[in-house]
């Protein structure tokens, strides 16, 4: 394979603090997270000539978006995998920047699912009658009452039978995750809650309590990949992409065990492209729709053995200050799951890695190298997985 | 007899088969015949080899529960009035299916179970395979 490490870097991101916006529309928070990214960068809208995003709806199709930015790109893509789109645009603007097409991508994403009152996880396939299923595979699973939250807790369900993994241990996750997010001025649920809390959470699916399940916000933000030789002129020092792997996962037409995810799959070229090993990874930013999420993808990332996820998060290990931080700005499960969550945990790892908290008890100390991994659809079904490894100079 | 409230299945070509014989009491699935494996849920080619060599393969009926939960909370029209029990159930043919575990209280399900196949009449026209405990 082509080496591609350093081919593009992340140059600037933005993060819109919203976590309510019903006066704005999707295309205006794109629009001003595509502008602040860019002055992050030190770059400009004719710079621009890649435009990535994904969205919950077609209104900020790469098409409407480029419209109201009057944007004339030379690539759009418009990947819509689930939550962890970001993941598989970052990896596609590294191959058009490397093969010189483009030199200056920007990613986006924006929703309003909690103004628009959006039921993410529970609402099923429709709130108001129903829609025309599809004649497959619709009209094999929807008349069964799916929801997100229940194709993730089945999984969790098997995971526990399997392994013995325990409501306690997924609790850990949603427990650790809103300690980081007490750090994070900007994160929804700030205040710190304790296992007991997660298991008195009410259940909406067994075995999982709301507590277990990410939050629904508004939100959106921007990251500016560039070329190596625009990435010199940039304000801030570049965080270089230097591993990227693909993969989605599904039924396998009745017959693929579920209990492995797309990680197992992308984070093999990933590691290989980058030339590390998990071992070196500093703080990694893991896609927290749900607790058993992170369980799931620790062991199939290859941090720790298949069943051992459960352990893996006890005693400090996945929190500031443990062995393998993540989600160090509170993840979905307490700063913002605006419906997709990708795009996210490019911005906090960039912002680690460029050591932004220095001096704070939210920097990781000396963060050289960052995974990101992005989970999109569900696990019980059918879901997309995109491992990206990001690194400062 | 309360009237069927669930999402109903669309029916098309590749799918009426199994439609047809659901009504008469019968769980179809597909079997290849260039590569002879099962598959679910049922298309127009084998997703095994891609052979179109598709044909309808009548199953026991039986199989375990691989997994499921109780889900508490959905909005849609048909799941919104209490719990009810999302499973995946693997067939003794070695297909898993979405279905729901009815007949029985939902607190005693548990992963390995054995259920077998029930059908509810939806509409005239469509019954839909659920499973219950194996008698």
């Amino acid at each position: 394979m082509v080496d591609l490490r350093r081919a593009a870097a992340i140059v600037g991101v933005h993060e819109h603090i919203t976590r309510y916006a019903p006066d704005k529309s999707e295309l205006q928070i794109q629009a001003e997270s595509i502008q602040k990214a860019l002055e992050d960068a030190g770059l400009e809208k004719k710079d621009v000539d890649g435009l990535f995003c994904a969205s919950m709806s077609v209104r900020s199709s790469g098409l409407n978006l480029a419209d109201y930015l009057n944007l004339y790109p030379k690539m759009v893509d418009n990947t819509t995998v689930g939550g962890g789109s970001f993941e598989f645009h970052l990896s596609h603007a590294l191959n058009a920047i490397h093969a010189g097409r483009i030199n200056c991508a920007v990613i986006t994403y924006a929703t309003q699912a909690r103004s628009g009152g959006v039921s993410v996880g529970t609402g099923g396939i429709s709130r108001q009658g129903h829609p025309r299923l599809d004649p497959s595979p619709d009209s094999f699973e929807e008349l069964y009452g799916l929801t997100t939250v229940g194709l993730y807790a089945m999984i969790a369900q098997r995971h526990m039978h399997l392994y013995g993994t325990t409501s306690e241990q997924l609790a850990e996750v949603a427990v650790t995750m809103r300690r980081h997010a007490s750090m994070n001025p900007e994160a929804l649920f700030r205040d710190p809650i304790t296992v007991a809390d997660v298991m008195r959470s009410p259940v909406v699916s067994t075995p999982l309590h709301r507590n277990d399940c990410c939050v629904i916000t508004d939100g959106g933000g921007a990251v500016v990949v560039a070329s190596p030789e625009l990435a010199r002129n940039c304000k801030q020092k570049p965080v270089w992409i230097i591993g990227a792997g693909e993969a989605v996962a599904h039924q396998g037409a009745g017959k693929r065990d579920l209990m492995y995810i797309a990680a197992k799959q992308s984070h093999v070229p990933a590691f290989e492209m980058a030339g590390v090993t998990q071992k070196d990874i500093d703080m990694a930013m893991i896609y927290d729709s749900f607790t058993i999420t992170v369980i799931e993808t620790l062991e199939d990332l290859g941090f720790c053995e298949k069943g051992e996820g459960g352990q893996f998060v006890l005693n400090g290990r996945i929190g500031l200050g443990g062995e393998l931080p993540i989600n160090t700005d509170g993840g979905g499960l307490s700063s913002n799951h605006p419906g997709m969550r990708g795009l996210f945990l490019l911005l906090e790892a960039t912002r680690q890695l460029r050591g932004q908290f220095e001096g704070t008890e939210r920097q990781v100390p000396d963060c050289k190298l960052a995974l990101c991994h992005g989970t999109g659809g569900a696990l019980g079904s059918r879901h997309s997985g995109g491992t990206v490894i990001l690194a400062r100079d | 007899m309360t009237t069927y409230n669930k999402p109903l299945p669309t029916i098309n070509g590749e799918t009426k088969t199994f439609w047809d014989m659901a009504r008469r009491g019968t769980l179809l699935i597909q079997k290849c015949d260039s590569c002879n494996e099962f598959q679910w849920y049922p298309r127009g080619i084998c997703a095994n080899c891609w052979s179109s060599e598709i044909k309808w393969f009548p199953s026991t009926g039986r199989g375990t529960v691989w997994t499921y939960t109780i889900t508490n909370q959905n909005r849609t029209l048909g799941f919104d009035t209490g719990p009810y029990v999302l499973a995946l159930v693997e067939l003794e043919e070695g297909v898993r299916m979405f279905t729901n575990i009815v007949e029985c209280d939902p607190k005693d399900v548990s992963i390995g179970m054995a259920v077998e196949v029930t059908f509810q009449q939806a509409t005239p026209q469509i019954s839909v395979p659920f499973f219950k405990p194996a008698s």
